[in-house]
């Protein structure tokens, strides 16, 4: 009963990715206006035929944004989670496999990565950048960024699982057995962190949405006049009374049934690792 | 009953009934004297105490509050008016100001006040070692300022070179006693510091020797006290203000503006165009990290008025500012009523007439895109600081006019401290986009902008000689300005200056904000106005209704 329960909402989350991942990829015809469009006899607009989601302050079609953003939003926040998750395996599955000094190495190395002040770091990286980038390039910048940075917390969890693992019977046996070296990691230790793996990339992937959105202010976000769920979602800070005007929440909304449908997804034990 | 007995108790009931008619007309008449507590808030920590020191807005409005001065530019009338100084003089050939000081002033801790403080201020002001911005506007030549007392009630302030607009000055100049064990803490304005909590509040208290008094001879100021909360976040102001909580807001944003107007009408304030603009600037600087290509547009004013042109100013002020803002016609605000050029009107929005200026200096029109007569795409970025929501919108719309000519503009929002030592030290830039908070109505403060060789001159910095004829003119017509004390010459020379600035565009002025604030219906006599305090200019005469003192 419970896991006929469990396959109707995963197929209801599958519905709903597929639903929106569809619905972003027809930007084009369903919202032929685009996204930069100023309708400025219209700004701030209510919802209305014309402009199903209202308009922003500069009278851009809400719409338009929410679907070119989640466009985004879904292509690059998984791809730089896939970065970080990829290199987080690497050095924290890796240092717990070999254990003794590699291990305490990597702790040290992650510790000293997560301490780092890193909205310093980043003010210099955006000192070296050159100003003038396309939209589309300060994009791609801005999720390679949040991907190379963002592994150090997943390295830690992935170093205790990999280290407990390394003592466990099956490995003990698959050493036993004579295996070792790289083909034990890859074919006995890496499948059975993939729990551990998933948890961390689907976890990553609202944090790098939101961190996005955060490094608008150090001039590393997505660049105007082109949206995402970050510079969405910004456009909710001083939004005072929800009740006034609901329809700036979809967002909001739109990332909240993202982010459930896709923990759906996830089989059992991918949740509960 | 006795006819006795009735009298005695009618006597009584008559007696009660006087009590408390004269208990209800002392209360009264006494509102000079308890005016209760006004609260409003600090946008952030003051910096100094030290009224010669003051160099931020918060320690700005502590001063305005606190501090005694000789002469006072009323806020509304834009005159000047005396305070401490009964009466000035101002010699003809404008280095010298005489003043004549009231008598049996007192500071706030007891000690007199004499022309001694005067000349104890002025010699402190003017003390190199002391870096005081205030002390900066005075020094109108190479020289020290010295001081003559003349009387225990008068002095003259001598000046090495002629200093225009000198009174006015004296507007920024809180005295200070000489002799008080007390130092900053003794005051001659309205309130006195009584309490500082870091990071929390500021409490000003009455000052109980202040010399004003109303036309009915109470004692100034009214209220009992003020209460100043250090408070950053903008929403939490707004929360607490409708709460209640705080009486004023002095600076209000046009989205506040519009919510509060649309809840409760009465108690959001718009006094019209400030002095404050926005505006943009492009990058003139040899030695900047720039290609050459992109200098020699950026020095070009055809180029400079046909961006000007091109951008709509109206859906600017419309659109970011919900129109409470005007189209910026050029240094001055139109609300600056002496040196407004009433002759110069805001670029109307031409993109026809930008694009033939374009063209005449070789420009053309290719699939849609812009380019220069070398064949390079017309591409530039804005910098403007991340975090300022109606800047941002205004690039982004800049972005969108400059686009139909053919021009890709990318916005780039930084952080403040990354994009001020962009575009005053490194010159990493190509446009930037920014403000300029003017408190000051005369010219004079505007120097440090258009010398040539000033820091501020922000298109092209510290020139050790004007790199262009017009530069050379505007440097000429603002020292001519700043020499004399004639008032009509010195609007001549300022007036060409303004033309200078249509004409050459080294700053593409955008809009004049509007002066917004809210003041809540608790405050009895306030009167917003365009000048900086806009709300509590007239402190020492603001009061609170007679339910707010009784709940506070």
């Amino acid at each position: 009963m419970q896991h006929e329960r469990m396959n109707a909402a995963r197929k209801l989350a599958c519905v709903a990715v597929v639903a929106v991942c569809a619905v972003s990829l027809g930007a084009n015809w369903l919202a032929p206006a685009g996204y930069s469009k100023q309708f400025r006899e219209a700004p701030s607009a209510p919802p209305s035929h014309q402009h199903l989601l209202g308009t922003d302050e500069v009278g851009r079609d809400r719409f338009a944004r929410v679907l070119y953003g989640t466009r985004i939003s879904l292509l690059l926040a998984p791809a730089a989670a896939l970065v970080s998750t990829v290199l987080a395996a690497l050095v924290g599955g890796l240092a717990g496999y070999l254990g003794g000094i590699w291990l305490r190495l990597a702790r040290g190395f992650t510790d000293l990565f997560l301490s780092l002040p890193w909205l310093f770091l980043l003010i210099t990286v955006r000192a070296l950048l050159p100003l003038n980038v396309s939209p589309l390039v300060s994009v791609l910048i801005t999720f390679l960024i949040l991907g190379l940075l963002g592994w150090a917390a997943s390295a830690r969890v992935l170093s205790t699982s990999a280290d407990a693992m390394r003592n466990s019977d099956f490995v003990l046996q698959a050493r036993a057995s004579g295996l070792h070296g790289p083909r034990l990691f890859l074919v006995h230790v890496l499948p059975n962190l993939k729990p551990v793996l998933y948890a961390q990339f689907w976890i990553s992937i609202p944090v790098f949405i939101l961190s996005e959105a955060n490094l608008g202010i150090l001039g590393l976000g997505v660049a105007e006049p082109l949206p995402s769920w970050g510079s969405l979602l910004r456009e909710l800070e001083g939004l005072i009374s929800f009740r006034e005007e609901p329809w700036r929440l979809v967002p909001l909304l739109l990332l909240i049934v993202v982010m459930t449908s896709f923990q759906m997804l996830l089989s059992n034990e991918e949740v509960t690792a | 009953m006795s006819t006795n007995m009735i009298g005695r108790r009618a006597f009584l009931r008559f007696l009660f009934c006087f009590a408390l008619v004269s208990l209800t007309l002392t209360s009264g008449s006494a509102f000079s004297q308890s005016g209760g507590e006004l609260r409003f808030c600090l946008r952030s920590e003051p910096k100094t105490f030290d009224p010669l020191l003051v160099d931020d807005d918060s320690s700005l409005s502590i001063r305005y509050l606190t501090g005694g001065v000789l002469v006072r530019a009323n806020r509304k009338t834009q005159d000047l008016e005396p305070e401490l100084a009964e009466s000035w003089r101002v010699s003809k050939d404008g280095k010298q100001i005489t003043f004549k000081l009231r008598r049996g002033i007192t500071f706030s801790d007891g000690s007199p006040f004499s022309s001694e403080d005067v000349a104890f201020t002025m010699q402190r002001l003017m003390d190199p070692a002391l870096h005081s911005s205030t002390g900066d506007a005075f020094r109108s030549g190479s020289g020290a300022v010295s001081t003559k007392i003349i009387a225990a009630d008068q002095i003259a302030i001598i000046f090495p070179a002629p200093l225009a607009g000198l009174e006015r000055l004296f507007d920024q100049v809180a005295i200070m006693s000489g002799r008080s064990p007390k130092k900053e803490a003794a005051v001659l304005g309205p309130f006195r510091v009584a309490e500082y909590k870091a990071g929390s509040s500021v409490l000003l208290r009455r000052n109980p020797n202040y010399w004003k008094k109303d036309s009915q001879g109470h004692r100034l100021p009214y209220l009992d006290s003020i209460r100043l909360d250090i408070q950053s976040n903008r929403d939490v102001e707004m929360l607490r203000f409708k709460r209640g909580e705080l009486d004023l807001i002095n600076v209000l944003d046009s989205d506040y503006f519009d919510r509060l107007a649309a809840s409760s009408p009465g108690l959001a304030h718009d006094a019209g165009a400030s002095l404050d603009s926005d505006f943009m600037w492009f990058n003139q600087v040899a030695s900047a990290p720039i290609p050459e290509y992109k200098r020699a547009w950026f020095r070009s004013a055809n180029f400079r008025r046909a961006i000007s042109q091109a951008i709509n100013r109206e859906d600017l002020s419309r659109v970011v500012f919900n129109g409470h803002a005007q189209p910026a016609v050029g240094p001055v605000s139109p609300a600056n009523k002496f040196w407004f050029n009433s002759k110069l009107k805001a670029e109307p929005y031409r993109p026809d007439a930008a694009l033939k200026r374009l063209q005449a200096d070789g420009f053309y029109v290719q699939n849609g895109a812009l380019f220069d007569k070398g064949g390079n795409a017309v591409e530039f970025s804005i910098v403007t600081n991340a975090g300022n929501k109606p800047r941002e919108r205004m690039a982004v719309m800049v972005q969108e006019d400059l686009g139909k000519l053919g021009i890709k503009v990318n916005v780039v929002t930084l952080d403040f401290p990354s994009l001020i030592e962009r575009i005053s030290q490194k010159f990493n830039y190509e446009a930037a986009m920014l403000g300029f908070r003017n408190v000051d109505l005369d010219p004079n403060g505007q120097m440090n902008i258009w010398l040539s060789s000033a820091e501020n001159h922000a298109w092209n910095p510290q020139q050790k000689s004007p790199e262009t004829t017009w530069e050379a003119e505007v440097d000429r017509l603002m020292r001519a300005q700043a020499s004399t004390a004639d008032p009509k010459k010195r609007k001549e020379s300022f007036d060409r200056v303004q033309e200078i600035a249509a004409e050459e565009a080294p700053f593409i002025y955008l809009v004049n904000q509007n002066a917004l604030s809210a003041v809540s219906s608790a405050v009895e006599g306030a009167n917003p106005g365009i000048l900086s305090p806009q709300t509590f200019w007239n402190a020492e005469r603001l009061t609170l209704n007679a339910s707010t003192r009784a709940s506070r």
